[in-house]
């Protein structure tokens, strides 16, 4: 099927719901990156602009553990288990990235003029991308896919078992996340912090520990969804950069600072990416054209995101 | 003796603003004392400094005997070291988590409680105390009247069981009679527990009414302490604070 044929009448529900799958895997990646930004402006009221570069990083390191784990020729369950194994420890190696990062290049400039740990953070990111060209080289590499990925058909669609991973491994990871930031008791230290740091701290919460957590738990959840991305794209060191851009636009879309917002914000972009391309016929060139034209369109007309809180504090 | 909090001529300094000026003053274990003062005086900065949320840049504050902040950083504990050892600070404006629900305030109250049975028995203590809460308990605080949000954040400093309980402005923008009733609680709370208390209040008359102690506060400088009935009949505070 070549999809950008169609035009907007000729469409039937099956195509409707293949493009919805595409665009759900796409929207599920990019959410998962842009928790990362809302969680860490929740709290710091900033925003993290080396997080898709973190996100890069971890990427690396789950490829080249995995690389060489499966030297040899791997099949089957063991393939798919030392592939979960190097997403852990991309995952692990991120989480540590992001908590040091913050340590160094932001926690000093916390007292600072707001535009200070941005600044540092753009910086972090240039450095990041750097020495990733520098050690890595700027040759794009590919990960083996972890499963067999014949394409099954399913009434008429068309899934791939990535596509299947990747959506049952965001919306796991996004209601694992709502759970914990709902329920559980450091969940609710993170949104108190997010409200009041110093009113939190009298609460007995170490409000340091939390933001590390925060960046522990962003970094990580943006590297599997880098991975996830990197199973049909591929990994290099700017594979970051533009990702990362789009998953911020989710983040501001879906109303920053909120984490239902994130998710909807990233599926939201995903969907109108996979039927701006296929079904409006936006050329796949322009088609990040279209995340900036949401943006510019929300930023109009609800600038504080669709979930973003237009309730005045009671003071 | 039986001081539960030492404050030893403390500065404290916003940028060229000197907030507090060589502050002295000791809370015995078991009292109820005010600290009355006009706006800017001071008040907050010294319940700031206490709870840790301000480093002062002269003097210590002891608490049991143990130093908690100090003009020498390596002494300085922080904010949630000094709640973990039983200081509560229920601070101006309240600080309700807006966000957050009236019963995870109270469970946010309880954070460094592990035991969940202890925390089951303070919140019923605590909607005894203020039944009002438990009907909200579902309900985003920032949706309350100011007086439920000012219940809320005395609930929420209790629910630690404190040994020193500080408020700062409990009274503030609530009218009269609600007022009142916050003062009643105040002093049950002291009856019951024996929780030492620590009021910075506008209303002065309430405040010196309802403590065994008082303190006056100018402009970072503490020029009257005595005993609160004392106070009452002070010529100076009466002119000064009590409009007579
Ligand atoms: N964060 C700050 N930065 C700069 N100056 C401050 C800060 N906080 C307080 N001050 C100043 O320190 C002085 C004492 O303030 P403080 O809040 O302790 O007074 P207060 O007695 O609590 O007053 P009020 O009755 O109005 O609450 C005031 O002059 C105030 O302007
Ligand atoms: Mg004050």
């Amino acid at each position: 099927m070549d999809s950008t044929t169609f035009s907007l009448f000729q469409i039937d529900i099956v195509t409707i719901f293949q493009h919805l799958i595409n665009g759900l895997t796409l929207g599920g990646i990019y959410a998962l990156i842009a928790l990362g930004y809302t969680m860490v402006y929740g709290i710091l009221k900033f925003i993290n602009f080396a997080h898709g570069e973190i996100l890069m990083v971890g990427t690396y390191f789950s490829l080249f553990l995995f690389n060489t784990l499966i030297t040899g020729g791997k099949t089957g369950a063991v393939l798919f288990i030392l592939f979960i194994l190097a997403l852990l420890f991309g995952m692990a190696i991120s989480a540590l990235l992001g908590v040091v990062i913050e340590i160094i290049a932001y926690k000093p400039l916390r007292k600072a003029s707001r535009l200070a740990p941005l600044l540092s953070a753009i910086g972090v990111s240039i450095i990041l991308s750097n020495s990733a060209a520098y050690f890595f080289g700027t040759r794009s590499r590919k990960f083996t896919y972890p499963l067999d990925n014949k394409p099954f058909n399913f009434f008429g669609l068309s899934i791939t078992p990535v596509q299947l991973l990747t959506i049952f491994v965001c919306f796991f990871l996004m209601l694992g996340l709502k759970y914990f930031v709902d329920k559980t008791r450091i969940g609710r230290a993170m949104r108190a912090s997010s409200e009041n740091q110093n009113v939190a701290s009298l609460m007995g919460v170490n409000v340091n520990k939390i933001i590390s957590i925060t960046f522990a738990i962003g970094s990580a959840l943006a590297v599997t969804a880098g991975v996830l991305y990197a199973l049909e794209y591929k990994v290099s060191p700017t594979m970051g950069t533009m990702t990362g851009l789009k998953a911020f636009i989710a983040a501001v879309v879906g109303g920053v600072g909120n984490i239902s917002g994130a998710m909807l914000g990233g599926i939201l972009l995903g969907i109108l990416e996979t039927f701006g391309t296929a079904v409006l016929g936006i050329p796949v060139g322009y088609k990040d054209t279209i995340a900036f034209g949401v943006l510019i369109l929300i930023l109009l007309l609800k600038p504080d995101g669709i979930l973003g809180k237009n309730i005045k504090e009671k003071v | 003796m039986n001081n539960i909090l030492e404050i030893k001529n403390i500065h404290v300094q916003y940028g060229n603003i000197k907030a507090l000026n060589s502050v002295s003053l000791t809370v015995q274990k078991g009292d109820i004392v005010s600290l009355i003062g006009a706006n800017g005086a001071g008040k907050s900065s010294l319940l700031k400094a206490v709870s840790g949320l301000e480093p002062i840049t002269q003097g210590t504050i002891e608490y049991n005997n143990q130093i908690i902040n100090s003009y020498q950083s390596s002494k300085r504990l922080r904010p949630d070291i000094i709640s973990s050892m039983g200081i509560a600070l229920v601070p101006e404006g309240r600080g309700v988590f807006s966000q957050m629900t009236v019963l995870e305030n109270l469970e946010m109250g309880a954070f460094l409680v592990r035991d969940k049975a202890i925390i089951s028995k303070k919140l019923l203590e605590i909607y005894a105390m203020f039944p009002i809460l438990k009907d909200r308990k579902d309900q985003k605080s920032g949706s309350l009247s100011g007086g439920e949000q000012q219940m809320l954040a005395i609930g929420r400093a209790l629910m630690s069981s404190p040994e020193v309980l500080l408020l700062d402005e409990p009274g503030l923008g609530l009218a009269p009679l609600i007022i009142k009733g916050i003062f009643e609680v105040i002093r049950s709370i002291n009856d019951e527990y024996k929780t030492t208390i620590f009021i910075v209040e506008q209303n002065a008359k309430l405040a010196l009414k309802n403590s065994n102690k008082g303190f006056v506060m100018e402009t970072g400088v503490i020029v009257l302490s005595d005993l609160s009935a004392n106070l009452i009949e002070n010529p100076q505070v009466k002119a000064a604070y009590l409009g007579e």
